[in-house]
Parts: C-alpha cells; structure tokens; sequence
C-alpha cells in the first residue's frame, strides 16, 4: 500500500530524514515512533504529498506520490498533526466540504458524511460551529475527514496529541475497528497505544530507520527485556553480592526501607530467574514480601533503540 | 471544474461566515450612498457638463473607499490558510493548486460584484424621482461597470498575492494597500507634477485608473485599459499561482 524506496528530505543544511525505505502492506496497521523532531511529521507529509522529497521515490497504492499525486491523494486519508479545520464552519457543512472536494459525489456524500459521524460520535454536535468545540471533538472531526471519502490508506499523524484518557481510549478503539478495513500508518507517542493497537512497529530516530519489527519481537529481542523486584528482609546478609552471584544478573539495584530491601535486578534477555532468586532467598532464610518479573515494554525498546548514543 | 466549483462555492461561503462581509458592506453602502448624495447637491447647484454617472465615479471619496476596499476582502484568502494550517489538509485534497488559486480569485471577485449590485439601485431610483437620465447614454453604464469590474479584477488579483506572500493577515492588507495606493497615485504623476513630457503623459494614461474611468463613465470603451488589466490580472495570478507553489515546497 505505501512503498517509500530511498527517501531523503533537507531543510537548507538539515537533513529531516535521511535515505530511508520501508514497505506497508494492505490492512497492515503500522505503528510509526521516534522522539519529536525524528522526521515522523516529514515523511508522512511527503507520503501525503504536501511536500516533495529531495531525493527518493514513495508511492500510495501504487501510485508515485508525485508523479501522479492527484491519483494518490484521493487514495488516503490525511490527518495532519495539529489538526487544522475551517473554525467558521459547522460540522456537517465542513464533512460535505471535504467530502465534496475529496470525490465523493452526489447522494453519496450526505451517507458518507452520516457514516464517519456515526463512525466518529459526532452526532451531538454535528450543527456546532468548529471553533466552538472542544480540543477532543475537533480531534474526531478531524478523523472523520480523513475517513469520509473512505480511502483504503489511513495516515494519522499523532490522532491523540491532547486527549484525555478516556478519550485516547476510544479513538484506539476506533483505529482498531477501522484497522479491518483500512491500511493505517500511525505516529503517537503514547506507546501502550502502540502496542495494542499495531501489528508493526516502525522506529525512527534522527532521519533513519532503526528498527522496523512486530510489537512483541521488539520487545523480545532488547538487551534489557526485563527484570526481577525483590523485597526480602535479609538479615546478616546484604544481599547484594548474593543476588549478583545469580547467572544470567546482569545488576542489581538496592533500596533500603527499614529492615527492608528492596532489590532490582537487570537480567538478560528472555531470561525468568525468579526461581532461582525464590530458591536463594530459602537457602539463606530471607523473608520474601514481593517477587515479581517486570516485563520489558516498547517503552523500554523506544528508549534503547533512541538514547543508544546519549 | 467540478473541483474549482466546490473551492469556489466554499470561498463564496467563508465571506458570510465572519462578520468581515456584513461590515464592509454596510461600510460600502453608506460611503457609496454619502458619495451619490453629494454629487447630486453638486450637479443640483446649477447647469453642469457632466451626467451624474460621470461624476459618481470621479470623486475622492469614490477612489478613497475604492482602494480601501481590496485589502479587506482579499487579506484572509491565503493568509487565513496557512496561519490556521488548513493550507495541509487544503493541498492533500485531490485539488491542483490552480484551482485553488483561481477559486480564491473568483470567490472574491463574486463578492465584490455583490458589493457593488446596490450602487445599481442608485441610478434607477435617480431616474425615477429626478425623471431625467442620469447618464448621456446606456453606454455610460456599461463602460463604467465594465471598468470597474476590470479593475476589481487586476486589484482583488494584486491583494492575492499579498495574500500568498504571508501568513499574517496585516501584512497582507499593508502589502495590498501600499501597492494597490501607489499604482493609483502612479496615475496621477503627471496631474501632481504637472509633467508635460508627450512619451511619458502617453505612458501615464496608460496605467491611469482615473483617466480610464473618466472616458468609461463617458461612454468610450477603449480597448487599451481593457488589454492592460486583464494582462496585469492574469500575470499577478501566474505570480500567486507561483508563490503559492513555493510555500507548499518550502514548508
């Protein structure tokens, strides 16, 4: 659905994004991370076609995002990261806008437009001016005209910057239903959203493309994919260089709270060593309160694959 | 076309979603209003050479309120666009820029036509009550109307460009007025001077929208001021069409 083959953008001296390729495939929901400045925005703008690349090719269901830009447009649905509507407008008259100018003709446009307004829970305020609603409804407006033409590509560009909880809740649900339907590519920073909404990740930092892989493999597949808490009373022991003793501890952490510790130990990769640690704790007659195996997050992969060079 | 029409009828749409149409229309009427008032205590004091239509369109006030006019119905065209940042999801639409363009043009070319409907009104309550015509001939009318909407054309295409130059309202409005000022006031060079020079009197009444009006409002539709501002009209379109692609590739 999306192709992207050696893609570069400069600003003046700055490279925004740096010869990166990368594939979607159709009903892929594609996750796509970086820190802020990272070139998300960048190349989903050229993908869109609001802006030409310097040097490379990327192409919308089969059609080159400049060559044949008018043909590639009307293939996706593009939401912009701030989510810019006509403010004078009311709702139902900004969608048939939209509608209208995205080609969708006819009878057609007011179903359409009844759909992704049914699709969005616009109808409370479907007569409401824009500018008078709020941060959370402008944003599902803004989702509606992406999908009111029903275009087979979906590309968001951070859907749930500003939302509250509950809020972020349904439009990840929404994205999930539509996700039957549609290709999507996604940009947040809200990465639990990330990991049950995504079947692929994409990971890029300063230009390029780090990592690109299924949520779950990302996760596996990181140097430091878990750890182990342990609060014990120790006793006579201090603990530390028993723990450290353990094959497979990479380190161990130390926070005293009265008698009792607190342990953190790093472990390597897909590695459980709560036995061991349990079977430690008996040998030397710790009184055990907690043992838990923390599990690694895409949080976890964001900031290695990120800061590996900070 | 389809796409064009769409634009435009939106564009149409955008003047009477704000107050800015209601304000400068009413502003308009009462100078137009006050403007048609004083000429016809004028032309009442005693036998004159020129018609009511001529005189009209030969005022201070007329020219001063003309010129006011364009940055305040062009200033929000593009500006408003890429300051609210509906200038992405405007050029992600399967739209092409000239189509953009030239709706934002002939939307509103539409309401300045709007503007001046009224001013119509004018003239036949003049023949109804005063039951003399107000001007020599029909032609009177139809030059002084054509002129107008000409030189609606070439300025509303001037305050487009200043529109597409920046994304601050203002801006748009100062640049549009200082250009749409100076190209008047460059029609009076030689009446202000009181230059004589034939090549450069030539040139001058060219360019004059004063000196054209005065012949349109007689009745002469000379080809020549038709030509220039058609011409000027569409190289300031070219001009916005070009800026406007700039912007997208720029940003």
């Amino acid at each position: 659905m999306i192709k992207v083959e050696g893609l570069t953008k400069r600003y003046g001296g700055f490279t925004a994004i740096d010869n990166i390729s990368f594939e979607v495939g159709k009903g892929e929901i594609v996750g796509f991370l970086g820190p802020n400045g990272a070139g998300k925005s960048t190349t989903m703008r050229i993908l869109s076609s609001f802006m030409p690349a310097t040097s490379g090719r990327a192409s919308v269901a089969g059609f080159d995002v400049f060559e044949n830009s008018l043909e590639a447009r009307s293939r996706l649905g593009y939401l912009p990261e701030n989510v810019p509507l006509y403010t004078d407008m009311r709702v139902t008259e900004y969608l048939s806008y939209r509608a209208a100018i995205k080609g969708v003709r006819g009878s057609r446009i007011k179903e359409r437009v009844g759909d992704v307004k049914e699709l969005c829970s616009l109808k409370d305020v479907e007569n409401k001016i824009i500018g008078t609603l709020s941060k959370g409804y402008r944003q599902r407006v803004g989702l509606a005209d992406a999908l009111v033409h029903d275009p087979d590509l979906l590309i968001l560009d951070e859907p749930t910057i500003g939302l509250d909880p509950n809020q972020i809740r349904q439009v990840r649900e929404l994205i999930t239903n539509l996700g039957k339907h549609h290709t999507i590519l996604i940009s947040t920073h809200i990465l639990p959203e990330v990991e049950m909404t995504c079947s692929r990740v994409i990971i890029i930092n300063k230009g390029k493309i780090e990592a690109s892989d299924t949520p779950k493999n990302l996760v596996d597949r990181i140097r430091t994919s878990g750890g182990i808490r342990l609060e014990a009373r120790t006793g006579e022991d201090t603990g530390l260089e028993q723990l450290s003793k353990i094959a497979g501890v990479k380190d161990v952490a130390v926070e005293n709270q009265g008698d009792w510790k607190t342990f953190l130990l790093r472990t390597e990769a897909n590695s459980d060593l709560r036995e061991e640690v349990s079977r430690l704790a008996g040998e030397r007659k710790w009184s055990v309160r907690e043992l838990t195996r923390s599990k690694a997050t895409l949080e976890d992969v964001f900031v290695e694959i990120t800061q590996a060079d900070v | 076309m389809r796409n064009f029409f769409i634009l435009f009828m939106r564009e149409v749409k955008a003047f009477f979603y704000t107050p800015i149409a209601y304000v400068v229309l009413f502003y308009f009427l009462v100078l137009t209003g006050f403007n048609f008032y004083t000429e016809v205590m004028l032309l009442n004091r005693g036998p004159v050479e020129i018609t009511v239509v001529e005189a009209f369109f030969d005022t201070v006030l007329f020219w001063f309120s003309y010129v006011l006019l364009f940055p305040l119905i062009t200033m929000r065209l593009f500006s408003e666009e890429f300051r609210m940042g509906t200038f992405e999801t405007l050029t992600t639409a399967p739209v092409r820029d000239w189509q953009v363009v030239l709706s934002k043009f002939c939307g509103a070319l539409f309401f300045y036509v709007v503007l001046w409907l009224p001013s119509l009104l004018y003239f036949v309550i003049f023949q109804w009550i005063a039951r003399t015509d107000a001007a020599r001939s029909p032609g009177s009318y139809w030059g002084a109307y054509l002129l107008l909407f000409l030189m609606g054309c070439f300025y509303i295409s001037i305050g487009c460009l200043a529109s597409v130059l920046t994304k601050d309202q203002i801006n748009a409005a100062v640049i549009s007025f200082t250009s749409i000022t100076l190209w008047f006031f460059a029609g009076l060079l030689t009446f202000i001077f009181g230059i004589t020079t034939p090549a450069f009197k030539d040139f001058i009444s060219y360019i004059s929208a004063v000196e054209h009006m005065s012949d349109f409002s007689r009745g002469i539709i000379d080809s020549r001021p038709i030509v220039w501002n058609i011409t000027m009209t569409a190289l300031m379109l070219v001009l916005t069409y070009h800026v406007f692609q700039y912007r997208k590739w720029k940003t």
